[in-house]
């Protein structure tokens, strides 16, 4: 008896390369293209093969030109294709912001709702071995901050082949963000076509005591530091946005509206960030029903160094947000878990 | 083509504007408007050299590239003005105009910006084996900008179906060419990127026609792309807005005169019979009259189309 697909176990990168090539099947004018898709890397291994399968029409590297190739997949999309435009960095995709924000975001808008634009933009955050400063930047808040653009950040297997599915399959631009860690992640994934539908959150543990939002990267930390904290018997919930534009903020309030307590870890910095705007929609829904207490987390307020020493310093982890988690739940004492090997950040060897 | 229908198309365009021009100091027209005067020729040359199902895209003075490419005069118009059967439903304004019936895929504020995705829809051409062509039109002050640098690489590099228009009238807003560039060798640049590149001198609509009608013949029989072309020319009104701006002193009226005197509407005027010129102007009179009583009676978009068109939730 075969098994059935939820119990078949894909890689997040091998669960990006199905998406893309279950697409790019059953639809003619969705084509890959980014510095570096046709080279024997394959961007981690994510467009492996589609080459060979696909021609080098539909998949194909490009010049070192962020702004014009933006600019090309754009039009592209206005003649009907369906372009899938990689970054092998997030970093990069500043070269392109003209074009995302002026021209992606805005022509459905600015020309009346007369044009689409179906564009999936693919970039990925890196984290550890010295990525350093322009190699390890979250961006994604830029990109909320724009009506006209949707953001997505899915942190399993499971959600990247749906969500990458549904983006493409949507007529409006999405970027779409990666995470170079969750690229090692292992889960289910079902080997039929299916979608994650745009804004919708996911509850990925239960609890009553406090809301622990983890985006991206984070989500990871996030359920870590919810295992510290049942072992002192505080529950947290703990939600994964997925898609940041839609943001599904009611999946959020429902949970503070129980917990009374929320802090959002974010995989970038605070300030004007995808955890401020979370904060305070929050906020502005609860502020009349109840009192709430509210903590955001995410990169130090510096730029992001390449020695390990410091890095480790850069980033919340899951003991340091369980520690925080544990003083809004029990105000006035402290606690830090000892780190257990099963809850230890995964290590990244480099090189990329 | 013939020198009627040249003609039709120039002294539609300068008419345009001209009324434009006369309309603007009563603040109907809510956006700042880019006038085209003296640079009719070059859109009027090329897009008659192109057939319906071939694109253009466009700069923010795109009023001539989208009468020339047969855009919707009375959308246009109550687009200038703000109005709900405006061309972007009074979201795009003069800098924004599209018609997609005519293959006029849009327009840009943002200097450069157009010429990728110009390229882009090249590409997407190409693929879906098309035999349409592309025009991207831009300024000499868009090759300042990197993403033209860019632009013409990947378009020689994939040999698309695109040809490139620079209409260098010699200005970015009140500042000379060569205060911007060292060099002025636009064409040139082009040309070592990979492509056939050359440079059409004094406005002249019908070498324009001549010459880009070549290189659509080429490309339209499945020669390689692209092509690049420099069409020399001048504005006379000010960069934005209805006024001349010779007052200024960044540019002489000395300057602008040859360009005057080599105007191209009388002069394809001359060449038509004066039995059909008169019925063909007053013709023309008339649509523009009508196109802005269309404008002046249309209705504003209700505040409710604010939220709308920002996401096709299709």
């Amino acid at each position: 008896m075969t098994k059935p697909d939820q119990e078949r176990i894909l890689s997040y990168t091998d669960a990006l390369r199905e998406a893309t090539d279950q697409e790019m099947g059953r639809d003619p004018s969705v084509i890959t293209f980014g510095l570096d898709v046709d080279d024997p890397k394959a961007i981690q291994g994510t467009t492996k093969g589609l080459l060979q399968k696909y021609g080098p029409e539909r998949v194909f590297g490009t010049p070192l030109a962020e702004d014009a190739m933006t600019g090309a997949a754009i039009g592209m999309a206005l003649a009907g294709l369906r372009p899938i435009h990689v970054h092998i960095r997030m970093d990069f995709v500043l070269l392109a912001m003209n074009q995302l924000v002026n021209v992606a975001a805005k022509s459905r808008y600015m020309y009346g709702g007369k044009v689409n634009v179906p564009l999936v933009v693919r970039s990925m955050i890196g984290k550890s071995w010295g990525q350093g400063a322009q190699h390890s930047q979250g961006l994604y808040s830029y990109f909320m901050h724009v009506p006209g653009l949707r953001v997505v950040a899915p942190t399993t297997p499971y959600d990247a082949k749906g969500c990458l599915i549904e983006a493409i399959r949507d007529n409006n631009p999405v970027m779409y963000v990666e995470h170079r860690i969750l690229h090692f992640q292992k889960g289910p994934v079902p080997e039929a076509s299916y979608t994650v539908p745009m804004g919708k959150a996911r509850i990925t543990a239960h609890g009553d005591d406090v809301t622990l939002v983890g985006i991206s990267y984070m989500q990871l930390e996030c359920l870590r530091a919810q295992r510290y904290l049942a072992t002192v018997g505080i529950q947290a919930e703990v939600i994964d946005p997925i898609w940041l534009s839609p943001l599904d903020i009611d999946t959020i309030v429902n949970s503070v509206r129980k917990t009374g307590r929320l802090i959002v870890v974010d995989n970038g910095w605070t300030t004007c960030g995808a955890s401020a705007e979370i904060a305070a929609q929050v906020c502005e829904r609860l502020q009349d029903e109840k009192p709430i207490k509210v903590h955001r987390m995410g990169f130090a307020p510096v730029t992001c160094p390449t020695t390990p020493a410091l890095e480790a310093h850069f980033y919340p982890n899951s003991r340091d947000i369980a520690s925080a988690a544990h003083r809004i739940v029990r105000p006035g004492t402290t606690w830090m878990p000892e780190e257990r090997a099963d809850l230890q950040s995964i290590d990244f060897k480099g090189p990329f | 083509m013939t020198n009627e229908s040249l003609y039709q198309s120039l002294y539609r365009i300068r008419r345009v504007e001209e009324a434009v021009a006369k309309v603007y100091p009563t603040d109907k027209i809510k956006s700042p408007v880019h006038l085209s005067i003296g640079q009719e020729a070059v859109a009027v040359g090329v897009c008659a050299a192109l057939e319906l199902q071939d694109i253009v895209f466009g700069t923010y003075r795109s009023h001539a590239l989208y009468l020339a490419k047969g855009g919707d005069l009375k959308a246009m118009i109550a687009e200038m003005y703000g109005k709900d059967t405006g061309a972007a439903r009074g979201k795009g304004g003069s800098m924004h105009l599209i018609d997609l019936n005519k293959g006029i895929m849009g327009t840009s504020a943002v200097v450069g910006t157009t010429i990728a995705n110009a390229v882009g829809y090249a590409y997407a051409l190409k693929y879906q084996r098309s035999n349409a062509v592309v025009v991207s039109f831009m300024g000499d002050g868009a090759v300042d900008e990197g993403v033209f640098h860019e632009s013409l690489n990947f378009a020689a590099l994939k040999k698309l179906p695109v040809i490139f228009i620079c209409e260098n009238n010699q200005y970015a807003i009140h500042t000379h060419q060569l205060q911007r560039q060292a060099v002025g060798n636009i064409y040139e640049r082009a040309r070592v990127y990979g492509m056939p590149s050359e440079r059409i001198e004094g406005n002249d609509v019908l070498k324009i026609y001549e010459r880009v009608s070549a290189a659509v013949a080429a490309l339209r029989a499945g020669g390689p792309g692209p092509y690049f072309f420099e069409c020399m020319t001048y504005r006379w009104k000010e960069h934005v807005g209805p006024n001349e701006d010779y007052q200024l002193g960044y540019r002489s009226r000395t300057e602008a005169q040859p360009w005057m005197e080599m105007d191209q509407v009388p002069r394809i005027g001359a060449l038509v019979d004066a039995a059909v010129r008169a019925p063909m102007e007053a013709a023309i009179e008339a649509e523009i009259t009508e196109a802005f009583a269309f404008a002046e009676s249309s209705p504003f978009p209700a505040p409710a189309e604010l939220y709308t068109a920002v996401y096709d939730e299709a």
